[in-house]
């Protein structure tokens, strides 16, 4: 009874991974195939279409555009996010619960709404950012909120902030000081994971870059989106060559989490 | 010496401002006003005030249609999502250690496999000429199957929702110790008498959580439906965006006021959320 339970259990966990690896394997084979028409399986198979794939300009323009904008708009929130957690955590513990309902917002109001309002407040007036690699900046900021925040306030949950300060102060230490070389170690952890997920979330944005900037700076998803027409096994290429980097980013950010 | 402390106080004010400013200017500008401004402008047309816009949607069958589309879709795939992620939870708990992690980290990657990407995926497999399509002709267990219409739609949303329900679903099933069942059966309960009056009831909360940000999003799904079908399959993240950056005509205002039921829609949704978990909550206490 308990072996076939067992049995039971493995054979719902295969099945279930099977059915959801099968578009990325397929996907896989596909871009490694020279043809793959009305059979079931290709005819043949190369590696043309990651050459093709490697030596094209726009592809190459596109991605380091996505690397672009995703580090800036991170790394804004990150530098715009550590002084208010420290704050919120240190001397206004009062602001807590504002903060927990502030950041989810970004989660709360879907970004293809958000975009009607970016992109009548922004294409003229006083910021006419819109249609610029700016917007997807300041934008990114937003979305990546959620998560800079949640790290790092697990991170200083984890730490007695204020013990860590009054001891620096006691060695003679100004706040500012003890905020530099003994809070911010702290953190190192939170944001190195914070970055990791941000990013690969940041990489497959769609919405903004479609809904308010489109082919005027072509990100990688605007590219992968743009290549429908051009040939399923090159695109097909570029879609494992995308997953491949999520996977590079979502194992560096677990392997963080799993050292201690 | 009240003046100094009085100047301690200004420094304290201004160093707080230097601080939180940024983040408050940032967030203002780019996370509320977008939303104030569709709050407001849904109310007008041609600046003067008024409900004309909320009108036309419910005199528009079109729109309608929309919301119908993605009510189904969200509805029909977080309620396969979920019971699909509650079976591969209950299973992986059941494994040893090892295979469990190695799914489980699968699962986190696959979350990120979603919007265009996916969309090319589905295509690829699923399409007219798609490995799995000619595979199900063949064996005659489906005469033809259309990706672009709302069952392929559909298994695309079904995709998407299985790695989400999975990650928000796996903690919960800490609370379901071993020892639990086994206390059960030495009370003589048999499994189903198990899962329906131990395990679900002591899952109940983390159920309806997890069904309603499967529910929100679902609803604010916009990529994969956008690269599935080129923007032709009428669902609210579509209609929305067709009519602030369409090549026909825009008007702003209307997707504004859709964007505010779209919105409230999810408002609502949430709030039959907290309700359901109150009641269990007090089922509990009892």
């Amino acid at each position: 009874m308990q072996g076939n339970n067992k049995l039971f259990h493995r054979l719902v966990i295969a099945v279930i991974v099977f059915v959801m690896l099968t578009p990325v394997l397929a996907t896989l084979l596909y871009s490694l195939s020279t043809r793959w028409g009305a059979t079931v399986l290709p005819e043949g198979l190369t590696f043309k279409w990651y050459i093709d794939l490697l030596s094209d300009p726009r592809f190459l323009l596109s991605f380091a555009r996505s690397l672009f904008v995703c580090s800036a708009g991170l790394a804004l929130c990150i530098a715009v996010m550590i002084p208010v957690i420290f704050i919120v955590f240190y001397s206004l513990p009062g602001l807590k619960k504002l903060f927990n309902f502030i950041v989810v917002l970004p989660f709360a109001v879907p970004p293809v709404v958000s975009s009607v309002g970016l992109l009548q407040l922004y294409s003229d007036g006083f910021l006419p950012i819109s249609g610029t690699f700016w917007i997807l900046i300041f934008t990114y900021f937003t979305i990546v909120i959620p998560f800079v925040y949640r790290s790092m306030a697990n991170s200083f949950a984890a730490v007695s902030l204020h013990d860590l300060v009054d001891a620096a102060r006691l060695l003679g230490a100004s706040t500012t000081q003890a905020f530099f070389m003994c809070v911010l170690p702290n953190l190192k952890k939170g944001i190195l994971s914070a970055v990791f997920i941000s990013f690969s979330i940041l990489i497959g944005e769609f919405v903004f870059a479609n809904i308010l900037v489109g082919t005027r700076y072509e990100t990688l998803q605007i590219y992968l989106f743009n290549t429908r027409q051009i040939s399923g096994h090159f695109t097909s290429a570029l879609v494992i060559f995308y997953f491949a980097f999520i996977f590079l980013l979502t194992f560096l950010a677990s392997r963080l989490g799993n050292r201690k | 010496m009240a003046k100094k402390h009085y100047h301690k106080r200004g420094a304290k004010a201004l160093t707080y401002t230097a601080l939180l400013g940024p983040f408050a200017v940032l967030f203002g500008l780019f996370q509320l006003a977008p939303v104030l401004w569709v709050a407001i402008n849904s109310f007008l047309y041609e600046g003067e005030f008024t409900l004309d816009n909320y009108r036309s949607i419910f005199d528009s069958a079109f729109t309608l249609q929309s919301f119908y589309n993605s009510l189904w879709l969200s509805l029909i795939s977080s309620v396969i999502g979920l019971v699909i992620a509650l079976l591969l939870v209950n299973s992986l708990r059941k494994v040893d250690c090892r295979l469990r992690r190695a799914v489980i980290a699968f699962i986190n990657m696959s979350s990120n496999f979603s919007g265009v990407p996916l969309a090319f995926a589905f295509i690829i497999i699923l399409g007219v000429n798609g490995s799995v399509t000619l595979l199900l002709r063949s064996t005659g267990l489906v005469e033809e199957f259309d990706l672009y219409s709302k069952w392929g739609l559909l298994a695309i949303y079904t995709y998407f929702q299985i790695p989400l329900a999975v990650l928000l679903l796996y903690p919960a099933f800490d609370t379901l110790k071993d020892e639990l069942q086994e206390a059960a059966q030495l009370l003589g309960a048999t499994t189903l008498q198990y899962i329906r009056k131990v395990a679900l009831p002591l899952l109940t909360p983390a159920i309806i959580g997890t069904f309603v940000i499967l529910i929100a999003n679902a609803m604010g799904a916009y990529a994969s439906v956008y690269a599935l079908t080129s923007g032709n399959y009428n669902v609210i993240t579509i209609r929305i965006a067709a009519l602030v950056s369409g090549d026909i005509f825009l008007e702003p205002n209307l997707a504004a006021a859709i964007s505010v039921l779209l919105m409230l829609i999810m408002a609502v949704i949430v709030m039959i959320n907290y309700t359901l978990l109150n009641r269990s909550r007090y089922a509990r206490k009892q």
